[in-house]
């Protein structure tokens, strides 16, 4: 296999893994590609009113359960005054507040902060069972449970199945003008729609269960939990809306209670009355990935950089920018053609010019260098040895560095301070090579090779400061495979280098 | 401001990219680099196959032989002091004349021990050459330079550049030393590049600092009647130098000694890309005739080919 394609063949396969990883994070764990990229936080708040009975009162409040496609980042509650516990009954979480002596008006709060989790998800309630007590609607008058069986019976007549059963009769709950068995059945029976409903269907031995939710939305107060009801024909369960009818349940239903128990159970206290609220926030994805949220669950991301301590991170945030300005340098050398002294001493200037800021970094550079380019001519008059010269100016470059903090400081000017990021053996050999280039060719090439260092070193600082090279680099350091196969299919570029149009110019225009 | 890269192309210039990829790289072993970037090892080889060069007096591999500089410059005052494995002329010093302890650089600047002491040390620590290693100094006997060229340089040795593609002469150049060059026959060092006609020798343009020009800039001297003499000789003395290095993609160096004739001044594993402007001919179609041909051609043979085929005028 000839070696052009082999480079072709390698480069392709990173630069295939490199994005596949990239669009795996982004697409399925759902790690924003841009910095600033923001997710929808709601905050869901339960407030609890009750007066007190000058007793003990003990409040207690179903709390929602893990759920698909919606998680739950942080729970919160304020309650001055009560005792507060969280019991694990069979049916679920719930919330408990309990006081000895409670006076008067009483506010409990409890919030949550779930995110909406992205991508499709196809949420199912969960296929748990329960066998369900039979209903006998012995407690209704023997007129009202006639009307009952007559109704079910009707329903019964106009469906085909379970689930076009369960969609008749809450049609028939839901109309705008509904039949005058339901008016009586809705007037007489003191009990809320969805009981009726509920035990009109478990009267017909369906499986049934009520679940309570939110819609996530904007800004919402003072709203109940949407009641909807879930029937099982003995295949799968189907939600169905008390207005609506069958449903399917929506990405932004939030589930907070689901099962037969009661949403608040109050001893000890009157007029209790319970109402939510809703609150969206837009929050940065990054700060939830600070927080490791997102990151539990995929293997993937436990063996990313975020598994480091806070240090190493930052250290790597800094290493992972590296190859980017080797990037540079490559693409400046190969496609455009600029000389550089040394050839990756622009990458470590930059590195230097992203602590010292690029203004400052670039005057304290071109003075170090200046004032080394004068003292190394005394030296090179000294005759000293090869090493010796080098040390001689790396000392020399160490003092002018720290005369130069002295100074800075005792004037106040701060941006100084940070010269000792320069690296400084890199600094006396650019000088060494640069008397030696000014001596041999003369001062024009100096220039030209000291310029297109920091023409180098400046383009390098500006893409690896970039806050979205910076952002990417270290979410997906995947896209190193990425840089690395463009740096070795420009390892094989053979076509012309801009410099060199100009420089062949004369031979084709003559 | 840019030349059209699809005009160049097909013009067959090469590229700095394509030269590296596909003839330095691809053509050139880097086993036989020391070769040619050993000026010494070059010397050696070159006299072992009797391919003429200019006399070596003296070597100087250590910083204690220093010590006896007088005594080894005692005779001389015409020499060449050089590091072995430099790179692009750099740390080449030339001796002119000789005014007892004074000696004298093309440029008339007068030089005493002390300072030819001071550059032979920097040789030796390793200063010119590549990676900083330890350099040997070679003191070599001045070449007379043939005053067929003294119109065409000021100061300084004028050399022949002929690059040998897979042992053909492909192309070749005359190099004249200018002020701007400090007597340097080194064109990115402003010494003039003049073009020369595979087939006759004789002179076809003359470019500074990559733009045309007629006449030398210092001497004042119109290039057109320049005509290299013994020419079939020194083709054939470059392209034996390919048997002896093995190098495909090789520069080789000749200068004119007004009594010995040509002479191989040193080796180039990586020789530039100006001698196209110099002929105004891209290099690429002449490699690509090149490639078609035989490998296993005699000397003589190669020199023929590319006196019938490269010639222009």
């Amino acid at each position: 296999m000839s070696s052009r394609l082999q480079v072709l063949l390698i480069a392709s396969m990173f630069a295939f893994i490199g994005f596949f990883l990239v669009w795996y994070k982004v697409g399925v764990l759902g790690i924003p590609f841009l910095p600033h990229e923001k997710r929808s936080v709601y905050k869901v708040g339960a407030e609890i009113t009750f007066e007190g009975q000058k007793k003990a009162a003990l409040i207690s409040m179903a709390l929602p359960q893990p759920q698909e496609g919606i998680q739950i980042l942080s729970e919160d509650v304020s309650s001055s005054g009560f005792g507060y516990a969280e019991a694990q009954t069979k049916n679920g979480k719930r919330a408990e507040w309990s006081k000895r002596k409670v006076e008067g008006p009483q506010i409990l709060y409890y919030s949550l902060e779930v995110l909406m989790e992205p991508g499709e998800h196809n949420p199912k309630p969960p296929m748990e069972y329960s066998e369900q007590e039979s209903e006998s609607l012995s407690d209704l008058p023997n007129t009202l449970r006639n009307t009952a069986k007559n109704l079910l019976d009707d329903v019964r007549s106009r469906s085909a199945d379970t689930h076009s059963f369960v969609a008749q009769l809450i049609q028939d709950f839901s109309a705008k003008e509904p039949s005058q068995a339901v008016k009586i059945l809705l007037s007489q029976s003191k009990e809320t729609k969805i009981e009726i409903l509920y035990r009109l269907l478990r009267y017909r031995k369906i499986s049934v269960r009520k679940i309570h939710g939110l819609y996530l939305e904007n800004e919402r107060r003072n709203i109940a939990l949407t009641p909807m009801l879930e029937a099982y024909d003995g295949k799968k369960w189907q939600l169905y809306d008390l207005n609506k009818g069958k449903v399917t349940r929506d990405k932004n239903f939030f589930i907070w209670k689901q099962g037969g128990d009661s949403l608040i159970e109050v001893t000890g206290a009157s007029k209790s009355n319970i109402s939510f609220s809703l609150n969206e926030r837009q929050v940065p994805v990054q700060y939830l990935l600070d927080k490791k949220e997102v990151l539990k669950k995929d293997a993937i991301l436990d063996f990313s950089l975020f598994s480091l301590p806070i240090s190493e991170q930052n250290a790597y945030k800094h290493i992972l920018l590296v190859p980017f300005g080797a990037l540079v340098v490559v693409l400046l050398r190969v496609l455009v053609g600029l000389r550089t002294s040394g050839t990756f001493m622009p990458i470590l200037i930059a590195l230097a010019f992203m602590e010292t800021t690029l203004f400052a970094g670039l005057i304290m550079f071109i003075v170090i260098v200046g004032i080394g380019l004068i003292i190394r001519s005394y030296l090179s008059s000294l005759n000293l040895l090869l090493v010796s010269r080098i040390s001689a100016v790396m000392i020399v470059v160490i003092l002018i560095m720290s005369f130069m903090s002295i100074l800075s400081f005792k004037l106040g000017i701060k941006e100084v301070l940070t010269v000792t990021f320069f690296p400084m053996i890199i600094l006396a050999w650019t000088i060494e090579r640069m008397s030696i280039l000014w001596e041999e060719e003369g001062a024009k090439e100096v220039l030209i090779q000291g310029g297109g260092s920091l023409i180098v070193a400046v383009i390098a600082y500006f893409v690896m400061s970039n806050a979205f090279i910076s952002h990417i680099t270290f979410n997906f350091p995947e896209l190193l495979l990425v840089v690395l196969a463009v740096i070795i299919m420009l390892g094989r570029y053979s076509g012309y280098r801009l410099s060199e149009l100009i420089r062949f110019k004369s031979m084709v225009t003559a | 401001m840019f030349a059209n890269p699809f005009k160049l192309k097909k013009q067959g210039v090469l590229g700095m990219n394509r030269r590296n990829i596909h003839y330095i790289g691809a053509q050139n072993n880097r086993k036989y680099y020391p070769l040619v970037d050993n000026k010494l090892k070059t010397k050696v080889l070159a006299q072992k196959a009797d391919i003429a060069v200019p006399k070596l007096l003296a070597t100087i591999e250590y910083q204690s032989q220093l010590r006896k500089l007088k005594d080894i410059l005692r005779d001389l005052d015409k020499f060449v002091i050089k590091p072995a494995q430099g790179s692009g002329g750099k740390g080449i010093l030339v001796i002119v004349q000789r005014e007892d302890d004074q000696f004298i650089k093309p440029n008339g600047q007068r030089l005493d021990l002390k300072d030819i002491h001071h550059d032979i040390s920097n040789i030796l620590s390793g200063l010119y050459s590549l990676g900083g290693k330890p350099d040997i100094a070679m003191i070599e006997k001045l070449v007379e330079f043939d005053p067929i060229f003294e119109r065409y340089s000021y100061e300084g040795v004028p050399d022949i550049r002929i690059i040998i593609y897979k042992g053909y002469p492909a192309m070749a150049m005359l190099r004249c030393s200018t002020k701007e060059s400090d007597g340097k026959a080194n064109l990115h060092q402003g010494a003039v590049g003049v073009g020369i006609d595979m087939s006759s020798g004789k002179a076809l343009f003359a470019v500074q600092h990559d733009t045309p020009i007629i006449e030398h800039p210092d001497t004042g001297h119109n290039f057109t009647q320049l005509q290299i003499p013994h020419w079939e000789k020194m083709l054939s003395l470059a392209a034996s130098c390919y048997d002896v290095t093995h190098l495909g993609y090789l520069g080789v160096d000749i200068v004119l000694d007004k009594n010995l004739g040509p002479l191989i001044l040193e080796l180039n594993a990586r020789p530039g890309l100006a001698i196209q402007i110099a002929n105004k001919m891209g290099a690429l179609k002449r490699f690509d005739m090149i490639d078609i041909q035989s490998e296993n051609l005699e000397i003589r043979e190669r020199v023929v080919f590319s006196i019938e085929h490269f010639g222009v005028k």
